[in-house]
């Protein structure tokens, strides 16, 4: 195990690898798996940052009701938890007030 | 116009049952969740998981297969991936699916729309690192994750569940900060009745316990002041118990004090919501079918209450049974006499809900937060601006958008709508009913202009 890493992964997936883009730098995820799992088992620890305080903020609920895991996909803010891993995905964090108003 | 003679929202274990229950009395039924796969959080890919990490989520998890096999039947078509955004009570249901927006009307709607973490706000729970225990379970459910240096803080059997399956997965927690005292358990004593007739859950739990313990797990109670430290991300959870301060080093802190009802769905339609004491939250008050003030709409499940999974899947059974003698596939007396066992199977579930709610009651300290703590977690509105737009003369959460945009953010107040109306009444001195809630209006998740432009034309603009 990677002791670096948060998270102890008990069924690591390495056949199905695509490269996905995380704010200009490439990880190597499992395809079809959960965005934002995959992305805080790579390391990622800040996901966005708050409109109000530019305070850093990760997956909270999982589940798509927190909101606090917006991230910016082909221009749209979406949640990471209710994404799944593509090949070629270019993720952004996000640093709006979410959802998908880019003038707040 | 997609139609369907029942539309179940959420795909858990009261959507499912009720699904199945419906298609079995010949119904057609359209099923959407919102989630890739069936299962609802609690039993979260469970057609995939359970063969591969079974073992440590346990039986409790397994148990959701047969209800996921029960939905591959003629009469029900599923839609997974579908965000529903409106609700309104001639029983039309508007979602998107991958960016496309789709109409259904239904004959009948059941909301199955579960329940949520009840939101813990202490210091730091906003930093990189602090979850939901629900969150841990999701990604191990879903993901087969486990953080590898982390604490449990707050109350509940569910904190116990998760900390036996990180040691079964061989990472067990560095430890487990329970808040309940030993008040909260002779208190409890009261409702001993019905925790014997449920005294299969408590053996469980005690199971789990030991089965943490024996792990060599470090376990506090009582905790007071608890605390997350770091400054981009959590390093430690600080608290207070038995007269001592401790500090334990952490990557991740996972919370939980109890789940509360989904309102939100069933709140757009105006289903009436009253505070429940025992519960410590706003509950619907649905009819023992399920019904609501609206003919076409039912709930189940524990958006209708928290009853846990069993309890949800006979309430989508007997919410089922209820449509298809509303719509004349069955008649009183068949719905009847499949009633009976499930009403009765529902009262011994139910049984040990009074003792548990008692012996872990929420965190004190997160029902009333220190001024600093923030409590709107989107617009970072904290106690203290809440408690200062009461001394304004703010009456009501929705006085309180305006006073301060608490509730405005993406998550549409569903983490911090218990913890506004709490700290209102409080301050107020007035009743949570008196109080009340946020009032919530579709678009119930956040929608693009595109997904209302796509769903318009398909309907031909007929509405």
């Amino acid at each position: 195990m990677n002791n670096a890493l948060p998270f102890h992964d008990l069924s690591p997936d390495t056949a199905s690898l695509v490269n996905v883009r995380f704010d200009g730098t490439e990880y190597a995820l499992p395809e079809g798996a959960n965005l934002a799992a995959a992305l805080l088992a790579a390391g990622v620890t800040v996901f966005r940052t708050t409109p109000t305080s530019q305070a850093p903020r990760a997956p909270y609920c999982m589940m798509g009701a927190c909101y606090d895991c917006l991230v910016k996909i082909d221009g749209t803010t979406r949640q990471a938890c209710m994404t799944e891993v593509r090949k070629g995905l270019i993720v952004e964090r996000a640093h709006t007030a979410g959802g998908v108003d880019e003038n707040g | 116009m997609k139609t369907a003679d029942l539309i179940v929202i959420g795909a858990g274990p009261a959507g499912m049952a009720a699904a199945s229950t419906a298609a079995d009395a010949g119904l057609s039924v359209l099923l959407l969740d919102e989630q890739p796969r069936a299962g609802g959080q609690i039993y979260r890919d469970v057609k995939r998981a359970a063969t591969v990490r079974g073992h440590i989520l346990g039986q409790d998890f397994t148990e959701g297969l047969p209800l996921v096999e029960g939905i591959e039947k003629q009469g029900i078509t599923q839609v997974f991936g579908a965000t529903v955004w409106s609700i309104d009570a001639t029983g039309k249901v508007a979602c998107s699916v991958n960016g496309q927006g789709i109409v259904a009307r239904g004959l009948r709607v059941l909301l199955a729309t579960g329940a949520l973490e009840r939101p813990m706000p202490i210091p730091g729970w906003t930093l990189p690192g602090v979850m939901t225990a629900g969150a841990a379970q999701i990604l191990l459910k879903q993901s087969g994750l486990v953080p590898k240096r982390a604490v449990l803080a707050g109350s509940g059997p569910l904190l116990y569940l998760i900390a036996a399956q990180m040691v079964r997965a061989g990472v067990p927690p560095l430890a487990l900060v329970e808040t309940q005292v030993r008040g909260d358990f002779i208190a409890a004593l009261r409702h001993s009745v019905g925790a014997l007739r449920g005294w299969r859950y408590l053996l469980k739990g005690l199971k789990m316990l030991r089965e943490t313990e024996r792990a060599g797990v470090l376990r506090y109670r009582g905790a007071t002041g608890i605390a997350v430290e770091g400054e981009r991300q959590a390093k430690a959870l600080t608290f207070t118990a038995s007269g001592q301060s401790h500090r334990i080093a952490c990557d991740t802190v996972l919370l939980h004090h109890g789940v509360v009802p989904n309102t939100q769905a069933a709140r757009s339609l105006g289903v009436d919501h009253v505070w429940s004491d025992r519960q410590a939250c706003f509950v619907p008050r649905p009819d023992q079918w399920g019904g609501t003030g609206h003919d076409r709409i039912l709930i189940a499940g524990d958006g209708a209450g928290i009853g846990g999974a069993r309890v949800a899947e006979i309430a989508g059974r007997l919410a089922a049974l209820r449509v298809a003698t509303d719509l004349g596939r069955m008649t009183g007396p068949e719905r009847d006499a499949q009633a009976a066992p499930l009403f009765r199977q529902r009262n011994r579930e139910l049984a040990v809900r009074p003792f548990l709610d008692t012996a872990y009651p929420p965190y004190t300290g997160a029902l009333s937060p220190d001024d600093g703590t923030i409590v709107c977690r989107c617009e970072e509105v904290t106690a203290g601006d809440i408690r200062r737009f009461a001394r304004l003369g703010c009456k009501g959460p929705n006085q309180a958008k305006a006073f301060g945009r608490a509730g405005m953010g993406p998550c549409q107040g569903r983490y911090c709508g218990l913890a506004v109306s709490s700290l209102l009444a409080q301050e107020n001195d007035a009743t949570h009913d008196g109080t009340g809630y946020f009032r919530v209006r579709p678009p119930l998740k956040p929608v693009t202009l595109g997904e209302l432009a796509a769903t318009e034309d398909q309907t031909g603009r007929a509405g």
